[in-house]
């Protein structure tokens, strides 16, 4: 995206410019703040904050084409990019095949690390259409789950693969 | 009854809340925004025992920005648990909101609330303390002896056993029916010992404190017990209970730590001195250190058998680390016996001692298995000990002597929950068939003569079993309650006081109450656990959701039912008795039928006007075991001491399982802990009790990539107390993969692992401890 240079509109606030889930946005973002606290700030809550240390993979979104951790990525740094939030995948009224893939096969328990694992799983399908058991295994080992034991989620990844197949067919 | 007959009930329903959840929609308690919102952070304690001489908050207050700073010069005095267990609570009143002395290093020392996260974070730091350092004892048998330093010397706890010798909690059972181990041919002791563990939970501990309009205080908080929470509150504050409203919203896993009030008196005591919205929410660092963790524990166990496989007699002593306060230091103790000594059949003497024991460390609270994970650790390792002895395979020895169908055992009365428990005896099992199918899908008579012969070479493969048994509640102590009302549709609102903290107990007390009502579980809607709306329930634990609470759901159904009766009789002008629901209808035996929004707008609007609304209330007088039987195939490195799970295959008796899927999903996780806490996780420590690896980054726990194959199959059974022939499932599964790996090892490579977790460099100790004796 075609931006300016980042202008500090006011004493430890920066205005940023960029694309969130297909939208051009602009964004007052704080001094040294990182992006997942800067999502969340303005709405965004579906981006989660589980660690703040880059470990637990549930602030992962999308910036220009690679899955990256809201938190260890600072604001600033996604301004002219493009971002995907797991709001901009899907809603409730019209699921990704991966939102419903991963309800449907009963992968979403607490469902905190949910959002970071569908965008994960979307970042490995869109490069990699039928991947291995174990190209998904390795795709989501940044996203740490506590309460499935990982069963049902990579079943999910592989039926929403299947689908989105025949789909695009 | 027969499950087959279900329509709703033992069915993968849609997990109600998972694609709002899916769709990342605002669920959790951080999710929402509030006006004026302010930051609160808590000054930790850089000490593991210290007395506080001197603390000075003026140049704190000064930051700009800071609207309190709260120490214990500010709060009311008032012993309590933070442990959120029903009342009287069986934990110690040994906690103080803020007080004059710390225990460990991250206790409570003050507390500041202010207008952004930045200037919270420099209020802390210019708040001046001068500490008095005390001695300090971070090993539970150190702390039992003469002169070790007392961290509990203060007048005004209550409950504590002996705190002169940091004993927070005692507890001594025998049944004698002659000399001790007179009987047995052999006679095994040893000491199986857990570390520090944490539960990990993805969503940290978070509570947001806000007033109403009517200038009531809401908590809104990551919590799995709201009315607990709300009546240790007005304690610890000093409030009335009317004047406080806690609201679960969606919780991200707990596990047990999130049954502690651990962040709600704090966040309440700044917003009331403030006026203010407050928000506390742990980092990751605090969750590790400022939370619970699993009891550490030493089990020492001694058992008699006879060589025809007869267990004489069996003794096991636990010593369970509390950390600085006592929180479940009791239940936990008495939980590792309760729920694993009546396992098997023992013919004469029975002993359990029990102690849990103060030191400076962290607290540890109740986590997932509580008490049968330390418990089963140590019974299972011994059960193998004891069949290769007498030279019969682990799995006969075992099916010899596990408790069965109509067997009771005098640990069920002797031992409750931190007081006497109930007489019972086994209403539904389905171990044989759970052992059955597990040696099945292992290939464990192939696999277990394709091990015995001698093996070559570094890698060592081997296969291990352990059964296991857990609770559903606490018999006469847990009590859940529902309430139902009928909308114009035929849709249902279900009022529950059940937390559902991700374990999909929304979806199957909305199942129960929809296979009583004849309709599909999309026309419950279910709202769970506010204070303010929903009827009590004691909260998620204790494995008691789906056993009391969906218990609760069904008696209120009922209850619905009937009055829908009532007014389709007239309706269709036929006798109440002559009538079923189905399929969304009141249908009579001739086979006239309304539907069941004609039944609503009919006693809404035309006849005897009235809103067709229950309640009710469950309690059980037994806690009907689940079973399971695990079964692990290890291959062990003994070259680098490596341990890799090759398989694992969990099958678990719950009874009915409401859903399916989601029994499944919960098994597996407990599961996948169970194997993490095997393999991979402890709490390290500095010799001054400052953690060292309080992060995910250095606290490893499995990853999609690290974890083996895990494979659950649900074991159906009907047990007759339960709502639709239902047991508890949610805890069960942590306890199998400590013993079942460790006697896989044993398998492969002739060593006992002792201590957990299993990792290289232990492995490869014993191999060479092993290889010295031999």
């Amino acid at each position: 995206m075609k931006t300016n240079s980042i202008i500090e509109a006011k004493k430890g606030f920066f205005e940023i410019a960029l694309k969130v889930n297909g939208e051009r946005r602009e964004l007052s973002v704080r001094n040294g703040e990182f992006l997942l606290d800067a999502l969340r700030r303005h709405g965004w809550k579906g981006v989660k904050k589980g660690c703040d240390t880059g470990d637990c993979g549930s602030c992962t979104v999308i910036l220009n084409g690679k899955p990256v951790l809201g938190c260890l990525v600072p604001a600033v740094a996604a301004h002219g990019g493009e971002l995907t939030t797991i709001e901009g995948l899907g809603s409730v009224r019209s699921p990704h095949p991966l939102q419903e893939a991963f309800v449907e096969a009963g992968a979403v328990q607490c469902g905190f690390c949910i959002p970071g694992m569908i965008l994960s799983s979307k970042h490995l399908l869109d490069n990699n259409p039928s991947p291995t058991e174990a190209e998904i295994r390795k795709a989501l080992d940044g996203n740490l789950c506590r309460c499935t034991g990982y069963v049902q989620q990579v079943e999910a990844v592989k039926n929403a693969a299947k689908k989105m197949k025949r789909t695009s067919n | 009854m027969d499950a087959k007959k279900l329509k709703v009930v033992n069915k993968p329903v849609r997990k109600m809340d998972a694609m709002g959840l899916a769709c990342g929609e605002p669920a959790f308690t951080d999710d929402m925004d509030f006006n004026g919102l302010l930051t609160g952070k808590i000054l930790w304690s850089p000490h593991a025992h210290a007395r506080i001489k001197k603390i000075d908050v003026s140049a704190a207050l000064k930051v700009p920005g800071v609207k309190a700073v709260l120490t214990y010069k500010d709060l009311p005095r008032v012993p309590h648990t933070t442990a959120g267990q029903g009342y009287p609570e069986p934990s110690p009143y040994d906690t103080y909101t803020l007080d004059n002395k710390v225990r460990f290093v991250g206790d409570r020392v003050a507390a500041v609330a202010a207008e952004t996260p930045e200037a919270a974070q420099e209020a802390l730091s210019k708040i001046k303390v001068d500490y008095e350092i005390l001695p300090a004892v971070f090993d539970t048998f150190e702390a039992m002896k003469d002169g070790a330093p007392v961290i509990h010397d203060e007048p005004d706890s209550k409950n504590i056993p002996d705190a002169s010798r940091n004993i927070a909690a005692k507890f001594d059972f025998e049944v004698k029916n002659g000399e001790w181990f007179k009987e047995a041919d052999f006679v095994f002791e040893h000491k199986w010992s857990i570390p520090y563990l944490q539960h990990c939970a993805i969503e940290p501990h978070t509570t947001i404190a806000y007033f109403d309009n009517f200038g009531r205080l809401v908590l809104r908080t990551s919590t799995q017990v709201p009315f607990h929470v709300r009546r240790i509150v007005a304690q610890a504050l000093k409030l009335p209970v009317k004047n406080i409203r806690v609201v679960k919203p969606r919780i991200g896993g707990g596990f047990g730590s999130k049954q502690e009030v651990l962040l709600e008196d704090i966040t309440a005591a700044l917003a009331l001195k403030t006026g203010r919205p407050v928000k506390i929410e742990y980092t990751r660092r605090e969750t590790f250190v400022s939370s619970r963790t699993r009891h550490p524990s030493v089990v020492r166990m001694k058992a008699g058998v006879k060589k025809d496989g007869t267990i004489t007699d069996a003794e096991m002593e636990i010593t369970l680390n509390t950390g600085a306060y006592g929180s479940h230091a009791l239940t936990v103790m008495m939980c590792s016996g309760s729920h694993t000594i009546p396992m098997y059949r023992i013919k004469n003497n029975i002993r359990f001692i029990g102690r849990s024991v103060y030191t400076n460390m962290p607290v540890s609270g109740a986590y997932r298995g509580y008490g049968a994970t330390q418990g089963f650790f140590a019974w299972e390792c011994l059960m193998d000990m004891m069949a290769e002895k007498i030279g019969m395979d682990p799995v006969e020895f075992r099916r010899m002597n596990y408790i069965k169908l109509g067997e009771g055992s005098p640990v069920f009365k002797a031992m409750g929950e931190g007081r006497e428990g109930v007489e019972q005896v086994i209403t539904s099992s389905g171990l044989f068939e759970a052992i059955e199918k597990g040696m099945a899908e292992i290939g464990w008579k192939e696999k277990s003569a394709k091990y015995a012969k001698p093996q070559t070479g570094p890698v060592r493969r081997g296969i291990g079993v352990a059964c296991m048994m857990q609770g559903s509640g606490i018999p006469e102590v847990d009590m859940a309650s529902a309430t139902m009302k009928m909308n114009e549709d035929g849709s249902f609102n279900l009022l529950v006081g059940a937390a559902d903290l991700g374990t999909g107990s929304d979806t199957i007390l909305a199942q129960i109450a929809a296979e009583v009502l004849g309709i599909k579980a999309d026309d419950i809607i279910v709202t769970s656990s506010d204070t303010d709306i929903t009827p009590f329930d004691v909260g998620a634990y204790a494995s008691s959701t789906t056993f009391i609470s969906g218990g609760a759901v069904k008696k209120t159904a009922e209850k619905v039912r009937d009055m829908i009766f009532e007014v389709g009789a007239k309706i269709l002008d036929v006798k109440k008795e002559d009538l079923r629901l189905e399929g969304g209808k009141v249908v009579s035996a001739a086979g006239a039928s309304c539907s069941l929004g004609e039944v609503a707008n009919t006693s809404l609007y035309y006849y005897n006007q009235h809103q067709i609304t229950a309640s009710a209330s469950h309690f059980a007088h037994t806690s009907p075991p689940p079973f399971q039987a695990n079964f692990a195939e290890v291959e062990v490195d003994t070259e680098t001491g490596k341990v890799k799970i090759l398989d694992y295959v969990s099958c678990v008796d719950c009874g009915t399982a409401i859903n399916p899927q989601l029994a499944r999903g919960q098994n597996d996780g407990a599961v996948l802990n169970g194997i993490s806490h095997t393999l991979s996780e402890e709490m390290e420590f500095s010799s001054n009790g400052t953690p060292l690896n309080a992060s995910f980054r250095r606290y490893k726990i499995f990853s999609a990539a690290d974890t083996p194959p895990v494979r659950t199959f649900i074991i159906p059974t009907w047990e007759p107390n339960g709502p639709f022939g239902a047991k508890s499932v949610s805890e069960i599964g942590i306890n199998g993969p400590l013993p079942a790996v460790a006697n896989a090892v044993h398998n492969a490579t002739g060593i006992w692992l002792f201590e957990a977790p299993f990792t290289p460099e232990k492995v490869l100790k014993a191999i060479k401890d092993g290889v010295r004796k031999a």
